[in-house]
Parts: structure tokens; C-alpha cells; sequence
């Protein structure tokens, strides 16, 4: 805890975090004078376990989708829409299908009926192929 | 087409954007906290009906758009931004705007955005950048959050300026009109202006989600996650309540760092005691924030489960709330002396 002590210069967490490699952080904190100034932070634990919340939560969905996939109770449309982290909102904005549409899509009885072009408007979405969308590679990694 | 552009490194991607290009302009005396402050950039709402990737809506300062828009306004600097329904026209304008030798902002959504870690990358769509100048296929890009200038090609550019959903961007491009130098008559008057909004948001907003009312809400809602939403949804709510506080792009403390040094910088237009003081009761809620921060990780990586962490959780946020009124109060009561 850091209590009753304020954000000091030298307190600047750098805990290697998700953006190490890529850039650094610009926090603001003061320095000896009291002055505030800035200084690049690596990252904070705290944040950083938030993150990883985050992430374990989308993974649990992933799988949760997978199965649904497997059992055939989903197209493989849920799967991808999980994998790219998006809701029916997002895809039926990036597909231009509407809602209700995208919703049927999710039905395997419905997605074996759609058509290519159809599949391709998924494909564009999801960055990914007609080909991976009807033969799902089960080893995908994300985005 | 080499540009001479100078790029900034901020805290927070929309502050970054309007202070360089401003800068770039010939606005000599503006900074991050300075952009911050005269945009009343610092807020505080929970929006109750909404979610954002499955968790509360949750944010610490103002509307995307808002910071840019208020600064340019206040210092008397038209501004145009446009947003198009053709990818085609998108790209001409721009390369047309680049072709004159001036730079352009785009808001943009992070998800295909080429150079941030997977990590970062969720259907966000209010991210700022600058477009600085084209070399062949290749766009320069100058990201506040980066280090240094990085690039796009244009197909790269052009998805994330039509990313879809929420905020969708739909190849927003903004800039100021005019350019040259302002006056130091002008940064008072602007300073004044956005202490005197942001004292009005956080202590007057309407309902009881925003601003200090809506902290108190907050803090009312936490000590009922572990009940209502189950252990499991309560971690994940804390876990995103931290990441909108703490997340790339705040300077730490949920903004109220940059806060505090604005107010210290506008210290220097007004030699006003008072504006130091405050400024420290901000850096002290600043502080509290991430106390509040620290005992809600202890919530969300498990080590603390019962109904007793979350009270604790919830009065940090009480105690934040009357700290940050009072400041609020302090200030208004300041404003009368800033002439």
C-alpha cells in the first residue's frame, strides 16, 4: 500500500508489461521539488493483472464457443465472433448483415445454406478465409 | 513528400494529438496538462444500462472529440473535421491534405491497428492519431502513445479509419483551420473557461452517474457486485473498473495526475497560491485512486473473497468522492481570484 505518500517521480511502477518492446508508458508524477514532470512507466502489476482478467475471460468464451461449435448447437460464426472479441453488434456493423440476420447465421442449420458471397462478407470481418471458416482450424490462436 | 514534423510522446492519445498539432501550428505555450485542463478533460461517469466487452461502462474523463474540440474553441482556432461514407474520398482528402505538406488527425479504432500489442487491441474506436506524411504506399504515422513516428500502408490506414461498431470513426479526419501563434490573454481566458466547465461537470452534472455523484454511485453499486453479480462478473468488473482508471492513456490515477499538473501550470499565468493547494488535493485523489486500485487487485487476483473487501473497495471510492468535491469547491471558489 502506498499510503499517505503521493505519486513521487522515482514511485513509478516498471513492471514488464504487454507493451514492453513496443513503447513505454508517459506518466505524471512529481519530482523532489514537488513539481510535476514526466516519466515513462513499463507498466504496473496491478494494471497489468486487470489485463489478464480480461484475457481469461475472453478465453473461457472462446472455449465456451468451441464447444457449442462441436456440439453443433452453433455455426462456426460464434467461434470466430469470439475469437474477434466481437458481439452480434459489431459484426452485424462490420458485415452490414443486420442483427436479426447475423443471429440466424449463428444457427449451423442456416450458415451450411449461406451463400459464398455471403461467407465472404464473414471472411472480410474476421480476416480470415471462406476456406477456415467452414473447416474451423481448432488451433487458432486469436487475433 | 519528408515532412518536418516534430512528434510528441502523451499520456493520453486525444491530449497528445490536439498539443502537437497546436504546437505544430505555432501555439508555443501549450502542453499535455495545459490541452487537458483547458478541454476539461477530467470526468467521471458510470453509465449503469450500457456495457462495454461484457463489463460496467466505466470512464474517467470526457467524451472522445470533446478535449480537441473545447481546446481549439477556447483559444479561438476553427477547426474542421469531416467524416465520410466513401473509403475512396476518405483517402483523397487526406492525401490531398498531405499533399498541401500539412499534417491530419484521424480517429481511429485500435483493433487492426498494426503496431499495438495483441493485448491492446479490443473493438475500441475513439483512438487518436496523426497522419504526418506518405512515402510511396506508406503513411507516417505520429501516435501520441508511441515512441517515435511508425507507419501504415494505405490498405493498413484504411481499415482502422473504417473500423466498425461503437464510436465507428467512418474515416473521421480533423484539423485546425487557422494556424499562428496565440496570445497569453488568450491561454487566461481559456484556462479559465475549462476550470470553470470542469467545476461545473464534476460538482453540478445532472442525475447521480456522473461526476462526484457518480463516483458515490459507483462506490454504492461495488459494495453490491459480490452479491448480485456472483464472485467470478465482480472480479471482472473491478478488473475493467482499474483498466478505464489506470490503462495506457490516463498518466496514472485515472487522469487526475495530469489534473494536478495543469493546475500547477496554470500557476504560472495565475501566481494564485490557491492553484498549488489544489493542485496537491488532486495528486492526493490521484493517490487514492490507485490505493482504491491496489485493493481492488487483491479482489481479482483472489486473495481477497469476502463481502468485507468489497466495503473497504467501495469506501476508498466514498473517500475519493468527498476529497475531489471539495477540491471542485476549492476551485470555484479560486476561480473569482483568476484574472
Amino acid at each position: 500500500m502506498q499510503n499517505n505518500c503521493s505519486m513521487k517521480k522515482e514511485d513509478i511502477p516498471q513492471d514488464p508489461s504487454a507493451l514492453q518492446n513496443v513503447t513505454k508508458e508517459v506518466s505524471y508524477a512529481v519530482d523532489e521539488n514537488g513539481k510535476y514532470v514526466t516519466e515513462l512507466s513499463a507498466g504496473w502489476d496491478v494494471k497489468i493483472k486487470a489485463l489478464d482478467v480480461a484475457w481469461s475471460d475472453i478465453e473461457k468464451k472462446v472455449a465456451g464457443a468451441r464447444q457449442k461449435v462441436l456440439n453443433k448447437e452453433a455455426s462456426p460464426l460464434l467461434y470466430f465472433m469470439e475469437l474477434k472479441l466481437m458481439d452480434i453488434e459489431i459484426l452485424s456493423a462490420y458485415t452490414g448483415f443486420w442483427k436479426w440476420q447475423v443471429k440466424r447465421h449463428l444457427k449451423p442449420s442456416v450458415f451450411e445454406k449461406l451463400s459464398a458471397k455471403k461467407l465472404q462478407r464473414y471472411a472480410t470481418a474476421f480476416d480470415v478465409t471462406v476456406e477456415a471458416l467452414k473447416n474451423v482450424n481448432w488451433n487458432e490462436t486469436g487475433v | 513528400m519528408k515532412p518536418e514534423y516534430k512528434h510528441l510522446q502523451a499520456a493520453h492519445c486525444e491530449n497528445g494529438v490536439t498539443t502537437s498539432l497546436l504546437q505544430h501550428y505555432g501555439v508555443h505555450q501549450i502542453t499535455e496538462p495545459l490541452a487537458f485542463g483547458i478541454g476539461s478533460g477530467l470526468f467521471f461517469i458510470y453509465i449503469p444500462f450500457m456495457k462495454v466487452n461484457d463489463g460496467p461502462a466505466i470512464s474517467f474523463r470526457t467524451m472522445p472529440g470533446m478535449i480537441f474540440k473545447r481546446t481549439c474553441k477556447s483559444l479561438a482556432i476553427p477547426i474542421l473535421r469531416k467524416k465520410f461514407s466513401s473509403k475512396e474520398n476518405a483517402k483523397q482528402a487526406l492525401d490531398n491534405r498531405l499533399a498541401e505538406g500539412h499534417p491530419a488527425a484521424c480517429q481511429v479504432g485500435v483493433f487492426y491497428l498494426p503496431y499495438f500489442p495483441k493485448e491492446y487491441r479490443f473493438h475500441f474506436n475513439a483512438h487518436n492519431l496523426i497522419v504526418v506524411g506518405k512515402e510511396g504506399d506508406n503513411y507516417l504515422i505520429s501516435d501520441p502513445i508511441m515512441e517515435t513516428i511508425t507507419t501504415m500502408n494505405s490498405y493498413e490506414l484504411e481499415r482502422v479509419r473504417f473500423a466498425r461498431g461503437p464510436l465507428a470513426p467512418r474515416g473521421q479526419l480533423y484539423f485546425p483551420q487557422k494556424t499562428g501563434a496565440v496570445t497569453q490573454e488568450q491561454m487566461k481566458h481559456a484556462i479559465i473557461t475549462g476550470i470553470k466547465r470542469n467545476v461545473r461537470h464534476m460538482l453540478y452534472a445532472p442525475g447521480n452517474i456522473a461526476g462526484i455523484s457518480g463516483i458515490r454511485y459507483t462506490a454504492k453499486k461495488i459494495k453490491k457486485w459480490r452479491d448480485t453479480l456472483g464472485l467470478e462478473r465482480s472480479r471482472s468488473y473491478l478488473a475493467q473498473l482499474v483498466r478505464m482508471q489506470e490503462e495506457i492513456g490516463t498518466g496514472g490515477g485515472g487522469f487526475r495526475f495530469i489534473y494536478a499538473a495543469f493546475l500547477q501550470q496554470a500557476h504560472a499565468y495565475f501566481p494564485v497560491d490557491e492553484l498549488m493547494d489544489i493542485s496537491k488535493q488532486f495528486t492526493k485523489a490521484g493517490d487514492l485512486w490507485r490505493d482504491a486500485a491496489i485493493q481492488a487487485s487483491g479482489i481479482y487476483k483472489g486473495r481477497l473473497t469476502e463481502q468485507h473487501d468489497y466495503n473497504i473497495m467501495g469506501d476508498h471510492l466514498l473517500e475519493i468522492a468527498a476529497l475531489e468535491k471539495e477540491a471542485f469547491n476549492d476551485l470555484a471558489a479560486t476561480l473569482k481570484k483568476l484574472r
